[in-house]
């Protein structure tokens, strides 16, 4: 009865009698998810247009943000860094489009994938030798981004927003809408839908594969260094952070790997979910800590009942 | 014999131009499989020319090795006038090289005018920066290509599903968004794998009088591959036959229909 009640009950009870802390976990929830989404549209765009999963997402964000604090710590002024950042993952998409992609192209896609593991590894040993593995400070204050906080007092109570965690949504939230446009508005964007839907019909209208994946590589990399700079004014700069680009797998579980809607509403969704979980179930019943491990079970639990995630058709198999 | 470089008249009194693309000794190899044995024939301006055969002739590894899908093991390309170097398929349909496939290939998720939109990219010039903040050329673009496209999509009827996702088409439809797409590039050179597969008869002619409206009205160089002898017969000018992988016939429809090879590999005869 009691442990009922803690599930079914009390929760929302508490969830009622304290709504200001209720918006505190759906603000802090809708900060990670944010993220989360952005990464998850890099994922998207470069599995729709190569049928890639890039496993080196993550170390792709530790990689932009020891550059740029590297940079930093090399004496080049903050924003002179995050060029010089951007340039280098640039540089990043070419080569890996040279060196790997193109002799690889018609490959069964597991191949593929290894070779993403291995543009992994690679980058942690260069990552290591050049800027060393040990814990570095985020610049976040040299970048101008203010780390100060409002402190809102609605119903009565309390709600405090983090000027860092403001600027991480907006910042994302203004990418992600960029995004879209480019995707949807401009010839390249187009280019990149297209190649994602058939690539025959792609090549047949004069699109190069090898400019979209550069292209898709690079924005990639750029959702890298937002993330890397947000996360890393949290948490600190260390091969760590890589693990939030993984939390991007239950989204796409749940978003489907080519649905960049599902990309959004997916990343937005366990965000804000895994947060309430912890704070209203996971701390109180658990013991805590369950944002590790929720995101996944949540991602499990529907793909039982939707195979096709969240928002894709459904699948009819062929007999 | 007539000069490969001369335009000449036919006895019907069309006008067809000089050579525009040539085909020099082609072979095609896959592995152990030889698609195309050591083929050669031209292309001439404003001529429909159609590719026919029995199954296997190799007459899509033809239209792919014309449109840079595949790479011939032996043989030169020559288009406009000079060899063509190696090239990807997307550098030759930039060329001016357009086509459609014989299983369709369509961007499925978009609509019917998104898809005959993406015809237009090579014509999209306009930097990403003037894209980015929608001015200057990239607006001009726009325009100019959106009309482009309106015309095509009244020109082949299909108005009424323009805002139409394409995948919930029905396959003759399918067939019609996809000569769309490939005419609103404005290419110099179409080519059409099996345009007609699969339709009833109605559906047929139309296709038949967009095919020959096409040639007519844009001066559209057309190749088509096609089974329907009626079809064939009645459209085009010159015919090359294929069999096994090689040329067993090039002519006119009536001088085509009167080769013996031509009959023998149609009527199966076995092979020496
Ligand atoms: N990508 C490929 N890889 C291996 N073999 C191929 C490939 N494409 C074509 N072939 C082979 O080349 C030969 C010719 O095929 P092709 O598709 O060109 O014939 P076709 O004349 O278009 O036939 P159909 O009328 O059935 O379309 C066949 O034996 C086919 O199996
Ligand atoms: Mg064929």
């Amino acid at each position: 009865m009691e442990l009922l009640n803690k599930i079914f009950i009390a929760p929302f009870v508490d969830m009622v009698a304290a709504p200001d802390f209720l918006m505190q976990v759906l603000w802090e929830g809708l900060v990670s998810g944010v993220l989360y989404s952005l990464i998850a549209l890099g994922f998207v765009l470069i599995f729709r247009s190569s049928r890639i999963f890039n496993f080196a997402q993550g170390i792709m964000v530790v990689f932009a943000a020891l550059t740029l604090v590297g940079l930093h710590e090399m004496g080049v002024p903050a924003w002179i860094s995050v060029a010089l950042t951007l340039a280098v993952m640039f540089g990043l998409a070419v080569s890996i489009e040279r060196i790997v992609l193109r002799p690889l192209v018609g490959q069964p896609d597991i191949i593929l994938f290894m070779a993403t593991i291995g543009i992994t590894l690679f980058l942690i040993g260069f990552g290591e030798i050049i800027f060393g593995g040990e814990n570095k400070q985020m610049i976040t204050s040299e970048l101008g981004i203010p780390t100060g906080d409002f402190v809102l007092e609605p119903f009565g109570g309390l709600l405090i927003l983090q000027h860092i965690d403001i600027t991480a949504v907006l910042v994302a939230a203004a990418l992600v809408v960029s995004l879209l446009l480019f995707l949807n508005k401009t010839r390249m964007g187009r280019a990149i839908r297209a190649l994602g839907d058939d690539h025959q019909a792609a090549l047949s209208v004069g699109i190069s594969l090898q400019t979209i994946w550069v292209l898709v590589w690079f924005i990639a990399g750029i959702i890298a260094l937002v993330t890397g700079i947000a996360w890393g004014s949290r948490a600190g700069v260390s091969f760590a952070l890589e693990v939030i680009a993984y939390k991007a797998l239950p989204v796409l579980m749940l978003g489907g790997l080519e649905s960049i809607t599902g990309a959004i509403i997916g990343g937005l969704m366990i965000g804000m979910l895994e947060k309430m979980f912890e704070i209203y179930w996971g701390a109180p019943l658990l013991g805590g800590n369950t944002e590790s491990w929720f995101a996944y079970v949540l991602a499990l639990v529907v793909l039982l009942f939707r195979p096709q995630g969240l928002f894709g058709e459904k699948i009819i198999e062929r007999v | 014999m007539k000069d490969l470089y001369e335009p000449y008249v036919t006895d019907d009194g069309r006008t067809i131009g000089g050579c525009l693309m040539e085909m020099k000794n082609i072979t095609l190899k896959f592995g152990g499989v030889v698609a195309i044995k050591d083929i050669s024939f031209d292309i001439r301006e404003g001529e429909i020319r159609a590719i026919i055969g029995p199954n296997g002739a190799g007459k899509s590894s033809m239209l792919n090795v014309i449109s840079g899908f595949y790479t011939p093991s032996e043989g030169e390309v020559w288009y406009k006038g000079s060899v063509r170097p190696m090239m990807k398929p997307y550098e030759v349909a930039r060329q001016g090289v357009g086509r459609t496939f014989q299983n369709i290939a369509l961007f499925e998720g978009m609509s019917v005018l998104d898809n005959v939109m993406t015809g237009r990219l090579t014509h999209m010039k306009a930097s990403l920066w003037e894209q980015a903040i929608w001015w200057g050329k990239a607006e001009r673009e726009e325009v100019h290509n959106r009309e482009q496209v309106e015309k095509i999509i009244d020109f082949l009827e299909i108005q009424a599903i323009r805002k139409t996702p394409v995948g919930r088409l029905p396959y003759g439809l399918k067939k019609r968004v996809e000569l769309a797409r490939a005419l609103a590039a404005e290419p110099s050179l179409l080519l059409l794998d099996e345009p007609m597969a699969g339709m009833n008869v109605e559906e047929k002619e139309d296709m038949s009088r967009f095919i020959l409206d096409v040639n007519d009205e844009f001066g559209t160089t057309i190749a088509l591959i096609e089974h329907d002898m009626g079809v064939v017969m009645d459209l085009s000018d010159r015919v090359v036959v294929m069999d096994y992988g090689k040329k067993i016939g090039d002519g006119t429809p009536d001088e085509v229909r009167g080769n013996q090879d031509v009959i023998d590999a149609y009527l199966g005869v076995p092979h020496a």
